[in-house]
């Protein structure tokens, strides 16, 4: 039996034995000796001026060590970000601009002392007018910043890198296409709402200070401690290498533990000021209020076409909500969309999206991250034009995808390199199975409950996998914090002298299951049997350079590092090998815990007796240095690009609008595969969080900016009963970026799902006349479009 | 103007949510304290607590059981379920003092001289988890699931685990990871594997 992995094998998850017994370690289960605890006065207004803060009385309270506001720590300097448009200082300095905008930082001997501290802390405001309404941003009605002439931060177009002229030049050929008489133009206004990541442990910090040692070490959950480090060292003014940042598991993420946030400063900073480990935890609400948010764009998708379903032009106009301030990608996210502007089609493809501030929350990378918002209008826009002119959608989808033959390297319309697809072969790959054959009889069988059946269906592509170096450019680094370095991937494999290995990465999971995956790529490049290899991440102190986990980039590009840097080992192992085994180095192969000859397997050398060597340098080959570990970094040449078909069937009920998922189906191509187990799980996690957008999530202000859904009771997510099981396959067309053709998965499952669940409940309504739904699709607002389809009727 | 600064901030409140800041602000120092007594995972514990310290608190701050986890805060995620007497509870919405006498098996406690609970086992070899935070309570929810219904249906099963909320699975082999230990509980042989395992 093999007890070495090959890449594509499932392997169970090595870190579940702790997880699943209550003996995994995540932030707060920290409780250092003298620990203080940190509670945030928050402000309850969207905009208002700080007239005065009192913290004496909450200074007199019991336990109670420091209360700090702008004035103890303006001197930091705003919180770093890579796209700082607006910078978010560390405590509210004179004006908030968001509820619950952190104003006044209180530390106790306990939580509970330091939250009743907050209580007593005694702050005025004056309000401002608050600007909350997309439309009202971009027409700067009330402006959100003093001293900033409009809201508007920047905007994107495309195709990208064509100025104003070319932009015109298309707009002029699109106003052609649309006065010709064979076309037909669909056009629709959809809504694309503000959603709270809502990863279930909540975000907690906690720093020690070592005056001795002059060594800070901040514990976040966080997907990139090294940022957090970075930030941290440059921001106290200590050096990087006597900051060490842990990230021990983080019990989720998806981007909301991307962002830097100022808690994640404040704290080892008051660590350092009171010589006492600080702790931080938020609560729900501060989860919902204060940890990043994202999606919120209002556009109208514009398709205009043939009547026998050749696409001529596609194009998007959106108002992108950035919230109150720039965090870390902020304004980069809405850009992220823009590589993916034109998905899988070969159409002239005019973008512009506007991203205005308002007096909300962040927002910033959430699970797809800009690349949802634009599959989304495209893959509505392209199924409201199907229905228009009476064809199948997914042949004409068909019919306007880039051929096959373009690849690698096909350009798309809004001006990027598209590393390979065979977007035709995926489709039809959907469409030739049982399950969709099964679905599109279910849609037309006759029901006798009552009940409206839609079958939806849409394809999606992604950009993901960051990135290549000279994105640094275009602001992709960790540069704003200090570390100049690009989004490359980092690893670093060790063989220690009795055979066992190390592999120690620069990428951490929140929930991925990197120590699996990264021992299944080391097992299978060395042989050494998976029981012997460890995996370690999230610790900066003995980690490669790391930049952390977000993008769908982990494998393809932190485990194209890993990869690179055992086969370094490898070879180094294959010359002692040889001198071992007095054969040549090329007939050197490695399975099952050691290396043989080729043809020889008797001819064999445990991996112990060639660790035995390379440390006890004289018993080396002559010129070889001693040691077995290697350590790469890999940037790669583009990103990735997976792609992929989703169906789904739902029945809608008539009298209460209420939407059942009858049946998910998806065929994702990410490249190659190391463990389908886990793959597999990325796209159930991913679409669950779809679903939940297109049914139930919205994080909804109020006119004067209180948000309304800041607890699970008003932001339901999905629960058990609101899904199917899904049914996955794949195709699989190996990227020629990395060197083991992998592609991304997080983000995938995601992208696909929204709009192909709007497209079945429109399927559905569309006998009554109605022509689009928008999201979420609660009860109420499918029963309201029923009602509003037959009055108009 | 002056206001309370926390009052409209927290003006939406939920009325569990009031109650676990409240336990909270009672485990200030010099609140009055009162002694309780349970068994917790075989074995018997007393402490002293003040009156309307949570459940929760007690597990993760006193005995130091943190794999007990706090999520939410108001009963909906259920990360901090634990078996009270025979029964899943979420802990941050029951007073220490309501659990004197009880018998509670948190996460720590489920496997028996080192081997898995069969729900262990499942949630392991049908990859049941992802990041591992509502893993504990989803555990043990599924753990008294199977206790009250042998031979659940995929519906019930999902009803069963309605009330705890997983952000990473979608759920999909969390129900597989129950029916694996449900059929291992009865002394059938699981369904296959979507997958094939290699090791």
């Amino acid at each position: 039996m093999s007890t070495t992995s090959a890449l594509g094998g499932v392997v169970r998850r090595r870190e579940d034995p702790a997880l699943i017994q209550g003996k995994g370690l995540y932030v707060d289960d920290l409780n250092l000796h003298g620990m203080l605890h940190v509670a945030f006065v928050r402000s309850p207004f969207a905009h208002a001026k700080i007239t005065s803060i009192d913290t004496a009385a909450a200074q007199a309270m019991p336990g109670v060590r420091a209360v700090y506001t702008a004035d103890d720590v303006r001197h930091l300097g705003l919180l770093p970000a890579q796209a700082a448009a607006i910078g978010r200082p560390l405590l509210a300095d004179g004006e908030v601009n968001h509820m619950g905008e952190a104003v006044v930082m209180v530390l106790a001997e306990t939580r509970a002392q330091a939250q009743d501290a907050v209580d007593a802390v005694d702050a005025d405001y004056d309000p401002l007018p608050v600007v909350i309404d997309l439309k009202e941003a971009l027409a700067n009605t009330n402006l959100v910043h003093e001293g900033v002439e409009s809201n508007t931060l920047i905007t994107w177009t495309a195709p990208f890198g064509v100025e104003e002229d070319g932009l015109n030049e298309l707009r002029a050929k699109i106003d052609e296409y649309k006065a010709r008489d064979d076309v037909v133009t669909v056009s629709l206004e959809m809504v694309n709402q503000r959603l709270i990541p809502v990863a279930i442990e909540p975000r907690s910090v906690v720093a020690e200070w070592s005056a001795g040692y002059q060594q800070m070490t901040v514990h976040s959950s966080s997907q990139t401690i090294g940022a957090v480090a970075s930030a941290v060292a440059g921001m106290l003014g200590i050096p990087y290498n006597q900051v060490r940042g842990i990230a021990p598991e983080v019990g989720g993420g998806f981007g909301a533990k991307l962002a830097l946030y100022a808690d994640e400063l404040l704290i080892p900073w008051a660590a350092r000021e009171l010589d006492a480990p600080v702790k931080y935890t938020e609560t729900r609400r501060e989860a919902a209020s204060n940890t990043i948010q994202g999606r919120g764009w209002l556009g109208t998708s514009t398709i205009t076409g043939t009547r026998d379903g050749q696409v001529l032009s596609y194009e998007i106009d959106a108002i992108c909500d950035m919230g109150a301030y720039c965090q870390d990608l902020t304004v980069a996210i809405p850009f992220l969309g823009v590589f993916v502007g034109s998905g899988q089609y070969g159409f002239d493809t005019r973008m512009q999206l506007d991203c205005v501030v308002t007096n909300k929350q962040t927002t910033d990378a959430y699970r797809g991250a800009g690349r949802p918002e634009a599959i989304y209008y495209l893959e509505r826009i392209m199924d409201a034009y199907s229905r228009e002119i009476g064809m199948d959608p997914a042949q004409v989808r068909m019919k306007n995808y880039i051929p096959s033959e373009s690849f690698p390297g096909a350009m798309s319309p809004v001006g990027f390199a598209m590393d390979t697809g065979d977007y035709a072969m995926n489709l039809q790959t959907m469409l030739d199975s049982p399950e969709y054959s099964a679905m599109k009889a279910a849609r037309d069988q006759p029901r006798s409950d009552g009940k409206l059946v839609g079958l939806g269906m849409s394809t999606y592509v992604e950009a993901c996998g960051f990135g290549p170096s000279a994105l640094v450019d275009l602001g992709f680094s960790w540069s704003g914090y200090g570390q100049p370095s690009a989004f490359n991937g980092s690893g670093l494999v060790r063989v220690n002298p009795d055979g066992t290995a190390n592999v120690i990465i620069g990428t951490g999971p929140s929930g991925q299951g990197h120590q699996t995956t990264w021992a299944q790529i080391v097992s299978n490049e060395l042989g050494i049997e998976m029981d012997k290899i460890r995996v370690t991440h999230g610790d900066t102190k003995d980690a490669p350079i790391t930049i952390g986990t977000f993008g769908s980039r982990s494998a393809a590009v932190d485990g194209s590092a890993t990869f690179e840097a055992s086969r370094k080992v490898r070879e180094k192992a294959a010359r002692i090998a040889a001198d071992l085994l007095e054969a040549s180095e090329a007939d050197i192969q490695f399975a099952d815990g050691g290396a043989h000859v080729a043809g020889s397997p008797d001819k064999r050398v445990e991996w112990a007796a060639i660790a035995e060597v390379a440390y006890q340098p004289h018993r080396m080959p002559d010129g070889e240095e001693g040691g077995l570990e290697a350590h790469a970094i890999f940037s790669p040449g583009n990103a990735t690009w997976p792609f992929g078909s989703v169906a789904c069937l739902v029945t809608v009920d008539p009298e209460t609008g209420d939407v059942s998922i009858e049946q998910w189906m998806s065929v994702d191509d990410c490249g190659n595969v190391i463990n389908p187990m886990i793959v597999d799980g990325q796209i159930h996690g991913g679409i669950a969080q779809g679903v939940g957008q297109a049914l139930f999530e919205e994080a909804i202000y109020d006119d004067e900016g209180n948000l309304l859904t800041a607890g699970l009771i008003d932001y339901p997510i999905v629960t058990a009963v609101d899904v199917p099981m899904f049914n996955l396959s794949r195709t699989t067309t190996p990227t020629d970026v990395n060197p083991m053709g992998v592609k991304g998965i997080g983000e995938a499952g995601t992208i696909g799902a929204a709009q192909t669940l709007v497209n079945a409940v429109v399927d559905a309504l569309a006998p009554l006349g109605v022509k689009h739904v928008d999201m979420p699709m609660r009860p109420r607002r499918v029963w309201q479009a029923i009602q509003d389809a037959k009055a108009s009727a | 103007m002056v206001l309370g600064t926390n009052l409209r901030f927290f003006r939406h409140i939920g009325v569990v949510e009031a109650r676990f800041q409240l336990g909270l602000n009672f485990l200030m120092k010099g609140e009055p304290h009162m002694q309780v007594s349970m068994t917790v995972n075989g074995q018997a514990v007393s402490g002293d607590v003040a009156p309307r310290t949570l459940l929760v608190h007690y597990l993760r701050e006193d005995l130091r059981l943190t794999g007990t986890h706090v999520g939410c805060e108001t009963s909906y995620c259920g990360a901090c379920t634990v078996i009270v007497d025979g029964k899943a509870v979420k802990s941050c919405t029951m007073l220490t003092a309501q659990a004197e006498g009880a018998e509670i098996t948190t996460i720590e406690g489920l496997a028996e001289n080192g081997d898995l609970h069969p729900v262990q086992e499942g949630f392991w070899e049908r990859h049941g988890l992802q990041c591992g935070f509502c893993t504990p309570g989803m555990i043990l929810s599924a753990v008294t699931l199977l206790e009250e219904n042998a031979d659940p249906s995929e519906d019930e099963i999902r009803l069963g685990i309605e009330g705890n909320l997983c952000r990473c699975t979608g759920y999909h082999n969390i129900v597989k990871a129950i029916e694996y230990a449900g059929a291992k509980l009865r002394g059938e042989e699981p369904a296959p594997a979507e997958w094939e395992v290699k090791a």
